[in-house]
């Protein structure tokens, strides 16, 4: 009964949205000229009659959407590797129902409300770019005074950054929560923080021009591991944590995942100059060196530590370097990147060392990598940018303390509101049993390794 | 001397080894293997249920002196039961167990256990 229910309310809500897009789509005239993305520093162009796409960008562009779609996958597989045999499934369908939820919400209204105009500076809406009608065909987007790439294509890839952002949350809560709360509790995420910070800081909003983010430090880990981190603390630690070992089923998995995520990280960094030209190169460059040194520094650290250097640590260090160089990519000379990548891998390596002291049980280390280097980029990158910009260090310091702050707290504190909304309605946090048995077979019904059994 | 054998549900062996422990029955060996009693439990293949002929289980082998069967059993029974019990919760086999030796010293008998 309560799952029939359940069902004819979906079906209504999505019914009720279908009519609504189509009545209110239609009421609207539409404007006659597509209105220009802002790029990452907040140039707005002039619009010119005949536009003529850039092929050479395009392309890279549609290279770069293509590698960062790959990042989700090679999450799935990081993060499931990482957690025990019976929820190897469960934990990489997280990543992959992102892929399914936010793909559809991206289009029906997540780029309106990133890119759309700006409502007062707080959220964008344009009716234009509702289910991208106005983007299926048209002049173009804009980038600087000669950029013009198909719009379709700034949408699909800025989708790809929307899909990525909930799926790393997954980890922080990973082996305890229900696939529905789950999937319940990422769509109402992607539309009431990952959205307003989106538009806030790039689409035009109250942040734009202010705050260094260049791929999405801000926007996407330090958001992602403060709602990780508010998350862990909310649901609790899984059953038995920390007195039961528990140990990864795969980590030749997590080690092929995190090789997705760094090739897939060209994308993420250098796609988002939506050029190809310079600064491409730039950003391609620094997050090559920023994940090397990353990844050094976190075996260097571990050799004096534990005197072995593990797996898991040299992916981990890969992955802080990465997230320290995002926000400064296209902004910082190489050895910058050096800089930001030894920071990033310390300020994370003492996270995950405190972690484990203070006892709360943040899973997959959503906050400690994520949210960690995330701050430390978008803070560091002040001390090491290629050029000072004109309103000089201090207030760009300043800007970029503001844009962290901004943040960790509307993240923290809207993430809260709705995972302690959903768990009291539809339900996040799992029954012991069931996590006991595993979420592979309890929530889905099938098993991820066959290979032990029979038949 | 008697040798234990358990086979009991996967999710149920945390439980089991925490009240072995409690028991001071500290030497176990688990092995994952598959078997099939009276439980069915089905998976699902693209939209199809499954029944698999044979189920993942677990199987525990403890040596124990006489005076420990006693406790082991009740520890296992106590935890390895679902719900005040139900079909599939497992079986315990107590075999005679005509000598044991410990590899490194050599000792053989109740002590080596």
């Amino acid at each position: 009964m309560a799952k029939q229910k359940y069902m004819t309310v979906c079906l209504g809500l999505v019914g009720l949205l279908v009519c609504a897009v189509s009545v209110f789509g239609q009421a609207t005239p539409a404007p006659g000229v597509i209105p220009t993305p802002e790029v990452v520093a907040g140039v707005v162009s002039d619009v010119t009659p005949l536009p003529q796409i850039d092929t050479g960008t395009t392309a890279w562009m549609l290279v770069s959407t293509t590698l960062v779609l790959l990042m989700v996958p090679g999450l799935a597989m990081f993060y499931g590797g990482l957690v025990r045999t019976k929820n190897v499934l469960g934990t990489m369908m997280h990543s992959f129902a992102a892929m399914a939820i936010i793909g559809v919400i991206w289009t029906v209204c997540g780029y309106a409300m990133c890119f759309g105009d700006s409502v007062g500076g707080w959220i964008g809406w344009d009716w234009d770019f509702v289910l991208l009608k106005g983007l299926d065909s048209g002049p173009g987007a804009y980038f600087g005074d000669d950029i013009v790439i198909p719009h379709l294509v700034f949408a699909m890839f800025q989708g790809k950054f929307a899909i990525i952002t909930p799926a790393l949350i997954a980890g922080a809560f990973a082996e305890r929560v229900r696939f529905r709360g789950y999937c319940v509790f990422i769509a109402l995420w992607s539309l009431l923080i990952y959205n307003p910070l989106c538009h806030w800081i790039w689409g035009g909003g109250f942040l734009t021009g202010e705050a260094i983010d260049f791929a999405g430090g801000t926007v996407i880990h330090i958001s992602a591991g403060m709602a990780g981190l508010v998350c862990a603390l909310y649901l609790g630690a899984r059953r038995g944590y920390p007195k039961t070992a528990m140990h990864p089923n795969n980590l030749v998995m997590t080690m092929m995942g995190a090789g997705l995520l760094w090739v897939g990280w060209f994308g993420f960094n250098a796609g988002s100059s939506v050029s190809s030209g310079m600064q491409t190169a730039q950003a391609l460059t620094v997050t090559q060196i920023a994940a090397a040194t990353g990844a050094l520094t976190w075996i260097i650290i571990e050799g004096f530590h534990l005197k072995k250097a593990t797996s898991l640590g040299l992916m981990s260090g890969i992955l802080a370097g990465l997230v320290a160089i995002t926000p400064a990519a296209g902004d910082v000379p190489p050895y910058g990147a050096m800089v930001l990548g030894v920071a990033g891998s310390l300020f994370c390596y003492a996270a995950v060392v405190l972690k484990g002291k203070l006892g709360y049980d943040d899973t997959l280390d959503v906050f400690g990598i994520h949210g960690v280097a995330g701050i430390v980029g978008a803070i560091g990158l002040t001390f090491v940018l290629r050029s000072i910009p004109e309103h000089g260090f201090n207030m760009q310091l300043w800007y970029q303390f503001k844009g962290v702050g901004v943040s960790m707290i509307y993240s923290g504190v809207v993430t809260l509101i709705l995972v302690v909304l959903v768990d009291k309605t539809v339900g996040l946090r799992l029954n012991d049993k069931a996590e006991m048995a595993g979420m592979d077979h309890t929530l889905h019904g099938e098993h991820g390794f066959g290979l032990l059994n029979l038949n | 001397m008697k040798l234990i054998i358990a086979i009991i549900q996967p999710d149920k062996l945390e439980e089991v080894h925490h009240a072995l422990v409690d028991v001071e029955v500290l030497r176990i060996t688990a092995s994952r293997c598959t078997g099939h009693g009276q439980a069915e439990d089905p998976d699902l293949y693209r939209g199809q249920e499954v029944k698999p002929s044979l189920l993942p289980k677990v199987r525990i082998e403890i040596a124990v002196n006489d005076v420990y069967v006693a406790a082991t059993v009740d520890a296992i029974v106590g935890a390895a039961k679902h719900n005040g019990g139900v079909i599939g919760d497992g079986k315990i086999f107590v075999l005679p167990l005509d000598d044991c030796i410990r590899i490194r010293t050599g000792e053989h008998g109740g002590s080596a256990v």
